[in-house]
Formats: structure tokens, C-alpha cells, sequence
């Protein structure tokens, strides 16, 4: 006996949404889907009429949906937004180029401007000519401290009023996790944030509305909808410690399905006891990018690769950071320190 | 005794990396004197059909938590999942959500 769907009481269920535990029919879900992300966008108020908005698109499911989502709602709700993609190509071959050939589709199915900024334009450097200096171990350091610069200067470069990223609830779920277990209280107070203010100069303001929609939900929703989404992971990254806490969130959702929004819901509610130290929010010296050290972690790593010395924004060298920036001679010991490649 | 059945098989969202990169499968599971369920079939794609890493898709006597599995384009989790009992030409969907976004 087929399941009738608990909205329309007329069609077969096809899905059994893990928020809610209801059984929906393909059309009643496609509503539920996108009525959420509506209101999440509209309690939240993260977008004025007459705004342009970068959607942050890797040809991924989440910016897919993303994409397509932002363009049915900004239609039927009269947002009255310009939408446009934003992509960054970090130069991995085989990945990156790959996914960049959907989003170029993506532009023509959903009829939006495209720009994409490259690591090699921005930085001189690609992720693989990185990884051929630093090897496997730290490149995803660097790729994230540039991706976030990246998109903020490809932002400026179309003079974006703001970001939206496919982020969804599994993600920040994790990121709550992930910062409880390193203990990066800084990052665990502002991860479950919908929207960040401008935070300065250059840094654009930005938002995930996808924040409570649920990856099993993306996923059925891209499926069902056949949108054109890439899928293979990142040849060069590992993320082991990401890869613990997402099997952890997935086993505990098999037992109990709210949990993810469970663990958001602790993030946010959780307060930081006065007199805790905060980094404070400066500038950086050199690029003027938002920084709580003299010079932002990007120029600090791009020094490192730049001088030979790749190291040198990975871990705790921040004597040795001070005296390279001052040109002060390094002795051998040290050169050693900030070359080693360990594989 | 069951009858031999066929069955469409497609993998997704990444798991079809585990499958030989072949995202579309038709398969023919033989007779046998049990009828086949899907428990009874992730043992056989397990033992038959799975080129590498056997636990980024299987765990315990389920697929590992984070693949979604369809049945004829519904959630298996509203047609008994591991208890279903698969019919002659049915399609079973495995969609990985592990993989970036």
C-alpha cells in the first residue's frame, strides 16, 4: 500500500522529510522546500529590494540549489534582487575545472551573469602549483584563507551588495562541532550566524540561506528536480577532521533525525561569559583585508610560498613571522623550519 | 523458489565512485530460495559489484548513514527499507550526500 502524501492527501508520497517526519508528495515538497527558504529569507531580512547578490556557485548540489531556488523565489516573491553567480577557480585540474564546466551551464539554464576569479589572477598562484611546493598536508589552508578573500574580491570586482553561500544546516552543524572540539570559542560564537554584517573595508557582507534546509532535502530536491550538479570530491583534500564530525552527525541522524538542527540550535543559543578574550577585528597592513593580526593570514602565506619558505603561515611561527616581515636575516636553523615539506 | 530478478541500479551524488566511476547498472539477481530483499541485496552488491572501499557504502547490514536510497523514485524509509521486497524490474537509486557541496 502506497503512503498518501500528508499535505495534499491526494498523491503517493515520496519522501519522508527528516525535519518534520512528514510524507510528502513530489509537488507538496517542492513547495514545503522553497516556502522554508522564503521565510528564512524573509525572517531574517537578508536582502533589501533593488540589491545585487553573488551566489557563491562551485557547480556543487548545494550552490546548484541554491541558484535555482534564489531564482524561482526572487520571481514569485518580486524580491526585485539582481542575481548573479560568482565562482572561484583555484586551479585544480581534473576537480575544479570540471565542476566550473557545470556552472557554466548553470548559467545558461538559469539565465545568470557569471564571473569567475581565479587564484592565479588574484595570487600568481594556482592550488596546484601550490601543492607541488607544500605538499598534501597543509594545502587546504591555504586554499581556504584564499577562497574567502577570493570571493570577497570578486564580489568588489562586480560591485556585489552581497554574498549568499549554499551553506546548509549539515554544514553548520559540523562547524559547531568542529569548533566545540577545537575549542575556538571566537569561531563557535559567530559560526551559526544567517548573515554577517560588512565587517570593513573590502569584506562583503554574507549570508546562507539554505542555513536550516537539510542536506538529505537538497539532495531529493536537485534529484527530483534533475538539476545539473557535479560531484567528486576534492583530489586534493583529505579533510580528515571534517570528515569525523560529518560520519558522527550522519550516524546520530540515523538514530535521530532532529539532531542536526539540534546542534545548531545549541550554537546559537549558547553565550560566551563576559571576559572571555576575543581577537579584535583590525586591518591588514599590507592589503587592507579584515585581519585580528598586523597582516592578514592570506599575505602571510602568500610571503611563505613567494620566498620559498611555504611554512611560514602554517602553525605557530609568529617570532620567526615578525622578523621575516622585517627583512631581518634568518639563520639556517630557521630557513630549515619554514621549508620542510612533510608528506 | 524465487524467480531470477532484473533490476535497474543507478548510483549518485559520488557513489558511483565506488562503482568504477559507472553511475547505470542492469543487473540479474539469480534464484534463490528466499525472496529478495533490499537487506538481501546490499549483501550482493557488497559481494558483486563494489570495486573499492566496501565501508564508505556499506556499514552493519545497512548502506552507511548519509546515502540516500530510492525506491522506484520514492524514499526507501516510506517502503520498509531494509524489509522491501523487491519486485521484477524495480529501480533502486543510491545518491551519496557525503561529497562537497
Amino acid at each position: 500500500m502506497p503512503i498518501i502524501c500528508s499535505s495534499c492527501e491526494q498523491k503517493r508520497a515520496m519522501l519522508k522529510r527528516p525535519k518534520t517526519g512528514h510524507s510528502l508528495c513530489k509537488e507538496c515538497f517542492f513547495s514545503a522546500f522553497e516556502e522554508e527558504v522564503h521565510q528564512t529569507i524573509v525572517s531574517a531580512r537578508l536582502f533589501n529590494s533593488g540589491e545585487t547578490v553573488g551566489i557563491g556557485a562551485s557547480g556543487g548540489k548545494d550552490s546548484t540549489v541554491l541558484a535555482h531556488v534564489m531564482k524561482v523565489l526572487n520571481q514569485r516573491y518580486d524580491y526585485g534582487l539582481n542575481l548573479l553567480l560568482l565562482s572561484v577557480d583555484e586551479g585544480i585540474t581534473g576537480y575544479r575545472d570540471d565542476s566550473l564546466e557545470t556552472v557554466k551551464r548553470n548559467q545558461q539554464q538559469y539565465d545568470l551573469p557569471l564571473k569567475i576569479v581565479s587564484y592565479e589572477e588574484l595570487y600568481g598562484w594556482t592550488m596546484d602549483a601550490i601543492v607541488k611546493q607544500v605538499g598534501l598536508k597543509n594545502n587546504c589552508t591555504f586554499c581556504g584563507v584564499f577562497r574567502r578573500q577570493a570571493l570577497d574580491r570578486g564580489a568588489l570586482m562586480l560591485k556585489v551588495d552581497k554574498i549568499c553561500t549554499g551553506h546548509n544546516a549539515d554544514d553548520i552543524a559540523e562547524t559547531v562541532l568542529m569548533n566545540v572540539l577545537r575549542g575556538d570559542i571566537a569561531r563557535l560564537r559567530r559560526c551559526t550566524a544567517i548573515s554577517t554584517a560588512s565587517e570593513g573595508e573590502g569584506v562583503v557582507p554574507r549570508c546562507k540561506p539554505l542555513k536550516y534546509a537539510y542536506e538529505k532535502e537538497i539532495v531529493l530536491y536537485a534529484y527530483f528536480k534533475k538539476l545539473d550538479y557535479f560531484s567528486t570530491e576534492c583530489i586534493y583534500s583529505p579533510n580528515a577532521y571534517r570528515g569525523y564530525a560529518r560520519a558522527f552527525l550522519k550516524d546520530l541522524e540515523a538514530v535521530r533525525p532532529s539532531a542536526i538542527i539540534d546542534v545548531i540550535h545549541s550554537g546559537e543559543n549558547l553565550s560566551v561569559r563576559e571576559g572571555v578574550r576575543m581577537p579584535v577585528q583590525g586591518n591588514c597592513t599590507r592589503c587592507g583585508y579584515i585581519s585580528s593580526q598586523a597582516l592578514c593570514k592570506s599575505c602571510v602565506l602568500l610571503e611563505g610560498l613567494n620566498r620559498g619558505l611555504p611554512r611560514l603561515g602554517i602553525g605557530k611561527h609568529n617570532r620567526l613571522r615578525g622578523k621575516i616581515l622585517a627583512q631581518e636575516p634568518l639563520t639556517q636553523e630557521e630557513e630549515r623550519k619554514l621549508k620542510a615539506v612533510d608528506f | 523458489m524465487a524467480a531470477p530478478i532484473a533490476l535497474h541500479l543507478e548510483f549518485g551524488g559520488g557513489a558511483e565512485l565506488l562503482f568504477g566511476g559507472v553511475k547505470d547498472h542492469q543487473v540479474t539477481l539469480p534464484s534463490q530460495s528466499q525472496p529478495w530483499d533490499m537487506k538481501r541485496l546490499l549483501v550482493w552488491i557488497r559481494a558483486n559489484m563494489l570495486k573499492e572501499r566496501p565501508e564508505l557504502f556499506v556499514q552493519g547490514h545497512t548502506v552507511r548513514p548519509g546515502i540516500l536510497v530510492l525506491i522506484n523514485d520514492a524514499d526507501w524509509e516510506l517502503m520498509g527499507e531494509l524489509t522491501y521486497e523487491l519486485q521484477d524490474q524495480d529501480n533502486v537509486v543510491f545518491i551519496s550526500t557525503l561529497h562537497g557541496g
